[in-house]
């Protein structure tokens, strides 16, 4: 059996798949404990379980970035899909941005620790959950470029709607920071995470985009 | 043999390297010009398999061709393959994709002119039909095989990487497929000009199996190609690879393997006999053209594709070099015979008047014609 898969005609490019298929579960696994961290923050403030899910999420960074070298590298050395490889490259450049972005946001909790009133809880889990959804769906969508070119629209179609969704809450979540009695200095911390998480799926929007048209290039 | 058969046939072999530099192209093109296959690699898999399309099966297509015009001297038989080599490598030199086979007809209409032969009207009629058939043909095949192929990948649901493997694989058996036709049905415009005048003989391998002397020289033409494929022809590769249409690695394999499904069709005579047996009309055995077969695929792509992304000009182009390549071939191979005739004192076609005892001439078989070389008779060169 085993001596079957080596000789499969597949056996050069399965390694490869499945280091896309982990880079891609690496980028969703770090979406979901993104949104345990703030949601946890914004319960209990700053705390040993907040840190921890940061070092995942930043161990996750880490493999991630191993991960895309490893691919990239492999791309090149094996002169692989010659067509494509150029966008594949760009592709998993553009999620590994997100990974960072991910990682910067809870970074920036970690440091600058920012006091939320409870009146904005809400507005800031659903902005996170937003994002956080947008990151799925970019996932899926990837995932469907290299499998099931035909399904990329749909998954890019929810990552839209969940940016425009993400903005009517940021824009919200920042009128109502600054209508509130806070003083200036908070009102601008406040502010800098709005835009930090809502950042997310802004990027998340663009990679999509780019996606669409390495989706049409793919075509037959 | 003597050296002034070689000097004969040179350029033949001459025609034969500029169907390698040119027709291999039409086999490997697509997939070199999109990178799916490294150039050496696409060169020797095309060399070997038109090599043995060539000596296996070249043998249908030399008979139409020998209709359009018998041929009846080394010399006339030399002067019309230069002509028409002579074209084919200025079309070439322009980086057109060109047609030997239009090069060669049109060579044999100016032999034809010269030696107030009457050209067979029905055989080429049968040729020129195959010009206007054989692209049509291509890109419908290229048509049913394209939707054929989308709507399997898109069942399949491969992945990226897979589709590569699978294409590379696919270019590498398609690309095969069609040295082997084009070694086939191409072999008679390098060499069948010669057939009639073969200075070779059949030899036995050991009772097993008969080389006959056709093949002989359909070998010498084969190695010649292959030569041109391994030294010239990475240049034309990179015109077809990219220069009439941006083409995917997937419908670079469709637009091979619609060009050499046409080629085996219009060269096997085993698929011939087949079609007689069970009682159908039989495809014509005829040299058709390399270029019109892969860009009539290409051009069924784009047609299903709307018609976007062609580029009218570069197919401008090579409609012209179609046009102008069988005139440039009648028009050297004309008035290269006038001077090999009465420059060179060549006997250019069996009852050409000589003014010296010099002409190297052979019949065909079965036509009256005058006697084989001797030593005595060695053509002045």
């Amino acid at each position: 059996m085993a001596l079957m898969k080596k000789i499969s005609l597949f056996s050069r490019t399965q390694a490869l798949e499945s280091e896309i298929d982990d880079f891609l579960d690496k980028l969703l696994q770090s979406s979901l404990l993104f949104k345990t961290a703030v949601n946890l923050y914004l319960k209990k403030g700053y705390t040993p379980d907040f840190e921890k899910k940061l070092q995942d999420v930043n161990k996750m960074e880490s493999t991630a970035d191993n991960l895309r070298r490893t691919i990239e590298t492999k791309l090149y050395a094996q002169t692989l899909i010659p067509e494509s490889r150029g966008d594949v490259l760009g592709l998993i450049e553009n999620l590994d941005h997100v990974l960072n972005m991910l990682e910067g946001a809870l970074w920036a909790f970690s440091i600058e620790r920012p006091d939320i009133p409870e009146e904005f809880h809400t507005d800031y889990e659903t902005l996170t959950e937003m994002a956080v959804q947008s990151v799925e769906s970019l996932v899926l969508a990837s995932r469907a470029f290299f499998r099931n070119i035909e399904a990329v629209g749909d998954h890019n179609y929810k990552v839209m709607l969940y940016e425009k969704e993400a903005d009517k809450i940021g824009t919200k979540l920042k009128k109502a920071i600054f209508a509130s009695d806070l003083d200036l200095s908070r009102k601008s911390h406040l502010r800098n995470f709005v835009e930090q998480i809502d950042d997310v799926p802004d990027w998340a929007e663009d990679v999509a985009d780019r996606l669409a048209i390495y989706s049409i290039k793919r075509t037959v | 043999m003597e050296i002034s058969v070689l000097l004969f046939l040179s350029s033949g072999l001459f025609l034969g390297w500029a169907l390698g530099a040119n027709d291999a192209a039409n086999v490997f093109g697509t997939a070199v010009g999109t990178r799916m296959i490294r150039f050496s690699t696409a060169a020797l898999v095309c060399s070997v398999f038109i090599i043995l399309g060539a000596v296996f099966s070249g043998s249908g297509t030399t008979e139409t061709l020998g209709k359009l015009g018998a041929i009846d001297t080394l010399a006339g038989a030399f002067m019309t393959a230069f002509a028409a080599a002579l074209s084919v490598h200025l079309m070439t030199m322009a980086g057109l994709p060109v047609s030997t086979t239009q090069a060669i007809v049109g060579a044999i209409i100016g032999w034809n002119l010269f030696s107030h032969t009457q050209t067979d009207s029905g055989a080429l009629v049968k040729i020129l039909s195959t010009w206007v058939i054989c692209p049509i043909l291509s890109a419908l095949i290229a048509i049913l095989l394209f939707k054929a192929t989308a709507a399997a990948l898109a069942q399949a649901k491969l992945h990226l990487l897979r589709i590569d493997v699978c294409t590379r694989l696919g270019l590498l058996v398609a690309g095969t497929f069609g040295s082997y036709s084009l070694g086939a049905n191409n072999i008679a415009n390098v060499m069948g000009v010669f057939v009639p005048a073969s200075p070779f003989t059949d030899f036995d391998f050991a009772g097993l199996f008969t080389f006959s002397s056709a093949q002989q020289l359909f070998l010498i033409g084969a190695i010649a190609i292959g030569i041109g494929v391994m030294t010239y022809s990475k240049r034309v590769m990179m015109t077809v690879g990219s220069g009439l249409m941006p083409l995917s690695p997937i419908a670079a394999w469709v637009v091979v393997m619609a060009h050499s499904i046409v080629l085996f069709l219009f060269a096997s005579t085993g698929l011939e006999s087949f079609m007689a047996e069970i009682g159908l009309p039989t495809i014509p055995l005829v040299p058709v053209s390399s270029s019109q077969a892969i860009v009539g695929a290409v051009l069924g792509i784009a047609i299903l594709k709307g018609g976007r992304g062609i580029r009218w000009r570069v197919l401008g182009g090579i409609g012209m070099g179609w046009v102008a390549t069988p005139v440039i071939a009648g028009l050297v191979c004309f008035i290269g015979l006038f001077f090999l005739q009465n420059v060179f004192d060549q006997r250019v076609y069996a009852g050409a008047p000589v003014t010296a005892p010099m002409a190297i001439s052979a019949g065909a078989p079965g036509r009256p014609g005058p006697a084989k070389p001797s030593v005595a008779t060695v053509p002045k060169f």
